[in-house]
């Protein structure tokens, strides 16, 4: 586990950005005291705006996240977060759609089948990597593709809406749609949710001989083969298995929370998103929940930055991404980057010729 | 028919230019034993470069300017993946992020949010004497941009420089066993470094050529998944140049087809036929058992 003080690093982290923020605006030209106070009120300046925007977005990122986390600490390089995402959404929607009743149980049904999908989409690239060595950097986005396509299709062809006006599905019924938390606005019963497994992930990697297996063959699959006795092929292809389920729950929960229905632009890249959140955390689910709410706050506040300030609210990218270079800049040379290149790609030498 | 069939073809290449540019610019990395899905933010930095280099120097000033958005990028790559040996997907991933919000912000900042009426000077189609009148084929592949013809002289001069040089050598066997390649002699970290930034320029060309010779101004994210497009086509193409091009125009034609149906108002579902090249790809990848890829292979074809 790191070792430095995790206070210590979020107050590292959030000064960072401020000033890093600061000089982007500055540079621009904006005036940067009222767009910080545009960002502020867009995200966490009210209780609307932090409800119902800012951890609303927080859902599907930290359970995306979280995906991102456990494939890439057992050295699975699972870039296909996204279409997992669709995946699980468009099997949702197909099954909230087909189910007469609501209630718990049809709920619980919807977000299996949601979980379910993801676990098999990512399934396809794990069966790749085990059965055929396919690089799963490569299988993964080309099933993003796949899967964006696939629901492109459905949402035009079997799945649209009775009237043919739009590409996309009815709306899932109402006793169907996720329970809102009281007083909290848009915000749903997909919080608790996601918040119950990243604890459980996280908890899970630091106290289980799971978790130990996890991290043993992500750090160094022949020293896990060879010392730890583990069976280094099935644990990384679990881990796939389990990276997508996560997604496509984050698919599931977002069109019974949110959207109600199934659309093509249903995740703004959520599933791209992760891969930089998951970073950021430094693979921990736990500190994925912090990450998560970060970079939803950023693209929350961002959207009223480009209203209130008229700041491109394409400058939010820069800073998340800025953050993760500096991230990697600083810690390249300390335990968590060390450990990624245990796998083949990151070391560079195995990769197609 | 040949109605049809000669504005599909045409389309199709029109479509594969910039993403045969782009994988090319791939499968060097790739050679190299590095994965760049940075790829996708050179892209989109060419095709920034390109509307900055435009709007001052025209047309040659626009593929200057995409070279150096391209190469800005791979530049970003190389010192984080090689230098400071951060993890390839990683940083790539991050260089997308940077570059699809850094050229968003500068473009609003620049040419206001009102931008996107701008039209640049293009790069017209020129139809070469004697070969655009053969029938159907003529038009579709020798009445094209010039950036189509220099996509046609790269892919022999590509296959002769990785197979047929020494410098290519060198190259492959960095990325086949860098340690012995080390060994030999080949300055890896050098090879590695120049084959990163042979990546940013084709792929900021390629971003270029979607400005220049396509689209004739610049939206916000308009390399829109070519730079992953790229990645995929390296791998049906099987890594190698002459593959790479062919599995670009599969790649095209999927693409055209969809165009072909929307003229015609054929109501068929066309994200069938979108998700055939990447279907194609996947199944290729598996046939393959790793033979094409793993450095016995590529030994014996020496």
């Amino acid at each position: 586990m790191p070792s430095f003080k995790p206070v210590l690093l979020a107050v590292a982290l959030i000064t960072g950005l401020l000033l890093t923020m600061l000089g982007l605006l500055l540079m621009g030209g904006y005036p940067a005291g009222s767009t910080l106070l545009a960002l502020w009120n867009g995200s966490v300046g009210s209780w609307y705006a932090l409800t119902s925007s800012t951890l609303v977005r927080a859902v599907p990122l930290m359970l995306t996240g979280c995906a991102v986390a456990v494939a890439f600490r057992a050295g699975v390089f699972n870039i296909g977060a996204e279409g997992q995402l669709l995946a699980g959404a468009a099997a949702a929607a197909a099954i909230a759609l087909a189910l007469p009743l609501g209630g718990l149980p049809a709920m619980a049904l919807a977000l299996a089948a949601g979980t379910l999908a993801g676990g098999a989409w990512a399934g396809i690239a794990a069966v790749l990597r085990a059965r055929f060595g396919v690089l799963e950097v490569i299988s993964t986005i080309m099933l993003n593709f796949v899967a964006l396509y696939g629901v492109s299709y459905l949402v035009r062809g079997p799945l649209q809406e009775p009237t043919h006006a739009y590409p996309q599905t009815s709306t899932i019924a109402l006793g169907l749609h996720l329970p809102r938390i009281a007083g909290a606005g848009r915000l749903h019963a997909g919080l608790p949710i996601a918040f119950a497994i990243l604890l459980g992930c996280g908890w899970i990697f630091r106290h289980t001989a799971l978790g130990f297996r996890l991290l043993a063959v992500g750090e160094s699959p022949s020293a896990a083969a060879s010392a730890g006795e583990i069976n280094v092929a099935r644990v990384t292809f679990q881990a796939f298995i389990w990276s997508g389920m996560l997604a496509g729950l984050a698919g599931a929960v977002e069109v019974l929370g949110v959207t109600f229905a199934l659309y093509e632009s249903i995740s703004p890249g959520y599933g791209y998103t992760a891969i930089a959140i998951a970073l950021l955390a430094g693979l921990d689910p736990w500190r994925v929940i912090l990450s998560a709410i970060l970079f939803a706050v950023l693209e929350a506040g961002a959207g009223a930055m480009q209203r209130d300030a008229g700041v491109p609210a394409a400058l939010v990218s820069v800073i998340e991404a800025l953050l993760i270079l500096a991230a990697i800049g600083t810690q390249a040379a300390r335990w968590h980057f060390r450990r990624m290149p245990a796998n083949s790609i990151a070391d560079g030498n195995e990769v197609s010729g | 028919m040949s109605a049809i069939i000669g504005p599909f073809l045409a389309a199709t290449v029109r479509t594969a230019t910039p993403l045969a540019l782009a994988a090319l610019g791939e499968l060097l990395v790739e050679c190299a034993g590095l994965i760049n899905i940075g790829l996708e933010g050179a892209i989109l930095a060419g095709s920034f470069g390109a509307l900055v280099g435009a709007t001052s120097g025209g047309v040659l000033g626009g593929y200057a300017g995409s070279v150096f958005g391209g190469v800005l990028i791979a530049m970003a790559f190389a010192a984080f993946v090689i230098w400071f040996k951060a993890n390839q997907i990683i940083t790539g991933t991050a260089l997308t992020l940077l570059s699809v919000g850094a050229t968003g912000t500068l473009y609003r900042a620049l040419y206001g949010s009102s931008g996107a009426s701008l039209t640049l000077p293009t790069s017209v189609p020129y139809s070469i004497p004697g070969l655009s009148v053969i029938p159907v084929l003529g038009s579709a592949f020798f009445s094209q941009p010039s950036i189509t013809y220099a996509v046609y002289l790269l892919v022999p001069l590509v296959t002769w420089w990785i197979r047929g040089t020494h410098a290519g050598l060198a190259l492959r066997a960095v990325g086949e066993q860098p340690e012995a390649a080390r060994v030999a002699g080949v300055r890896v970290t050098r090879v590695r470094v120049l084959a990163v930034l042979a990546g940013g320029v084709l792929g900021g060309l390629a971003g270029g050529t979607l400005v220049l010779a396509q689209a004739g101004t610049f939206a916000e994210g308009m390399s829109a998944g070519r730079g992953f497009i790229a990645i995929a086509i390296v791998a049906l193409g099987r890594w190698h140049p002459l593959g790479v091009a062919l599995a670009a125009l599969v790649f095209g034609a999927a693409t055209a087809l969809q165009f072909a149906f929307q003229a015609m108002g054929w109501h068929a579902p066309y994200q069938l036929f979108l998700v055939i090249p990447y279907v194609l790809t996947l199944a290729g990848l598996a046939g393959m058992t790793g033979r094409a890829r793993s450095p016995a292979a590529l030994g014996r074809a020496l």
